[in-house]
């Protein structure tokens, strides 16, 4: 008990000096949260940056710390690399809008139609994919889509011809659109779910049909869930190089960027000059989305 | 409000998403039972062989071993760092309020390769050499938003009267924190943690750009799928990562309830 009292006395010095000066807890709390966001991460993105504008020495493969346009003048002069931009925000805005269709529907019964204990059990059914092994569940598809798998098996099964989509872009468009479908259904469901229902009650009574309900009423609330999953679907693919490395034959940004770094080009600076690529069209994304709302339901 | 064909309609719809969803991982779980070493289909016998085979690669052992020593480390900070972002945001007004729960959620919300082409910048310039620990800077960073998150939203929901209650029953700001405020706070913060650890298990955009030669579980399963080697054994594995994964999602599930991503009401 004595031993215990010198710290209590300590404690409470503390507690006293913290109540006198009421700014001071918030500095104490966000002080360790915000120096390791800074010097490890935003200080990262710094260096990023900065090193998009120096090269490396042809011959010796060294890097030349001078200032210059270089790289962003190969980027944009060089039409391979316009073509890769194209081809991967294109197939994120289609993986995207994808998802969106098919999430729609399913979040709208499982928010508002489902029995509240069939809505807990597809709720897990959905988390569970989410969390579960990314890689396990891209190697799934490439085992459907090859051409000995269960999808030709299926196909030939019931009597129909056979396809051969295996590395190709539809087949990676089937494979994003389905490792990140539950980032979409997520928010979208939160945000039917938020819906009072007494807003449905109104319309109705305001002689609205129930389509007019739907598009006027709902869907406009749920927007900002949309928005949210439209955030993760986008990015994830924009940054994705792994599922175009195990499923398609063609490059994406995130691959040229890999290479640049880890393999065998091994030029950083083109690879942080092609990176603010996929950065600034999430920055003009997130700046965009901001406005909907769309953080909160994040 | 809808009619009864509407309803019936995305009934069905509902049931082949979730077909969608889980038919790929049900085909993998099967696949780990492959008596054969080629992967076609139907398989072509049932084995457990390569289970034993899968639990006595080194190899295998060593990425797996790595990869948990990260994950917990990982988790660690995330915990500190989160909860304390969490405490601040949630309890104190301040300029730049929402610009820290945005710089949080930068590291996922921005491309993966992005955070992994900066760090690796960042390591290579500041002749940094890799090792555990600049894994272990990746996965934290984007770790804390998940602790950060869940312990957000908790603190909203509680009220403040119940620490002023405390204090003035007496308690000083210690006891408050220990008896009342943790206790409130910490089924969120057990399913932060867990889904903090089932993120850091699995990430590998951004660990191969951090890790240099390492091998995490990822990593290895990855090298193999690659080089089409070892696939039984990289069957057994994923099987084994699926069914270890299940087990935090849903304790962290039933903690708490809610539909975020990253935040459990």
């Amino acid at each position: 008990m004595e031993a215990g009292r010198p710290l209590g006395a300590a404690r409470r010095r503390l507690g006293a000096a913290f109540w006198r000066r009421p700014w001071l807890r918030p500095v104490v709390l966000l002080l360790p949260p915000l120096a390791w966001m800074t010097i490890l991460y935003l200080a990262a993105l710094g260096v990023l940056f900065v090193s998009a504008f120096w090269g490396v020495d042809a011959f010796t493969g060294k890097l030349v710390h001078t200032w210059s346009l270089a790289n962003f003048d190969t980027l944009i002069h060089e039409p391979t690399y316009r073509t890769i931009a194209i081809r991967t925000i294109v197939m994120a805005a289609l993986v995207t809008i994808t998802d969106a269709i098919i999430a729609l529907p399913f979040a709208y019964f499982m928010a508002r139609i489902a029995p509240p204990r069939l809505r807990s059990l597809l709720f897990v059914l959905v988390l569970l994919p989410l969390w579960a092994s990314y890689l396990g569940r891209i190697y799934a598809w490439r085992l459907i889509l090859a051409k000995e798998g269960a999808l030709n098996w299926s196909l030939d099964k019931v009597g129909l011809p056979t396809v051969d989509i295996a590395y190709t872009n539809t087949a990676m468009w089937i494979v994003f659109s389905y490792i990140w479908l539950p980032f979409m259904i997520l928010p979208i469901y939160a945000a039917f779910e938020r819906i009072p229902d007494s807003y449905l009650e109104a319309s109705r009574d305001l002689g609205a049909r129930n389509w007019t309900t739907f598009r006027r009423v709902i869907l406009p609330l749920a927007l900002p869930g949309i928005v949210a999953g439209s955030i993760f679907t986008f990015s994830l693919t924009l940054g994705d190089y792994i599922t175009p490395d195990l499923i398609g034959s063609k490059d994406f940004i995130g691959n040229v960027i890999y290479r640049n770094v880890l393999g065998l080009t091994n030029n950083l600076p083109f690879a942080a000059a092609y990176a603010t690529v996929p950065l600034i069209v999430m920055a003009v994304y997130l700046a965009l989305a901001r406005r909907t709302g769309a953080f909160e339901a994040l | 409000m809808e009619t009864r064909a509407t309803r019936y309609a995305l009934g069905v719809w509902t049931l082949l998403v979730v077909l969608f969803l889980w038919i790929p991982l049900a085909l993998i779980c099967v696949y780990a039972f492959n008596s054969s070493n080629i992967q076609s289909w139907p398989i072509a016998g049932f084995s457990v062989k390569w289970f034993r085979e899968a639990w006595q690669n080194q190899e295998a052992r060593d990425a797996l071993w790595l990869s948990i020593k990260v994950a917990l480390l990982s988790t660690g900070i995330a915990l500190v760092l989160g909860s304390a972002a969490a405490f601040a945001v949630a309890r104190y007004s301040f300029f730049g309020r929402d610009t820290v729960s945005f710089l949080l959620v930068l590291p996922i919300a921005l491309p993966g390769v992005v955070s992994g082409v900066a760090l690796a910048s960042f390591f290579t310039f500041g002749a940094i050499p890799f090792s555990l620990w600049t894994i272990v800077i990746g996965h934290a960073t984007f770790c804390v938003v998940v602790v950060f998150n869940n312990a957000v939203a908790r603190l909203r929901r509680t009220t403040t009267s119940l620490t002023e209650a405390s204090m003035d029953l007496g308690a000083d700001g210690w006891q408050t924190f220990r008896f009342v405020t943790l206790p409130v706070l910490s089924t969120a913060l057990v399913s932060g943690a867990l889904l903090s650890f089932a993120l850091s298990l699995d990430e590998v955009i951004v660990t191969l750009f951090t890790a240099g030669a390492q091998n995490t579980l990822p990593i290895w399963i990855l090298g193999n799928l690659r080089l089409g080697q070892e696939l039984p054994q990289v069957n057994v594995v994923i099987f084994f990562v699926l069914a270890v994964t299940t087990v935090p999602v849903i304790i962290a599930q039933r903690l708490t309830r809610d539909a975020g991503i990253l935040r459990r009401r």
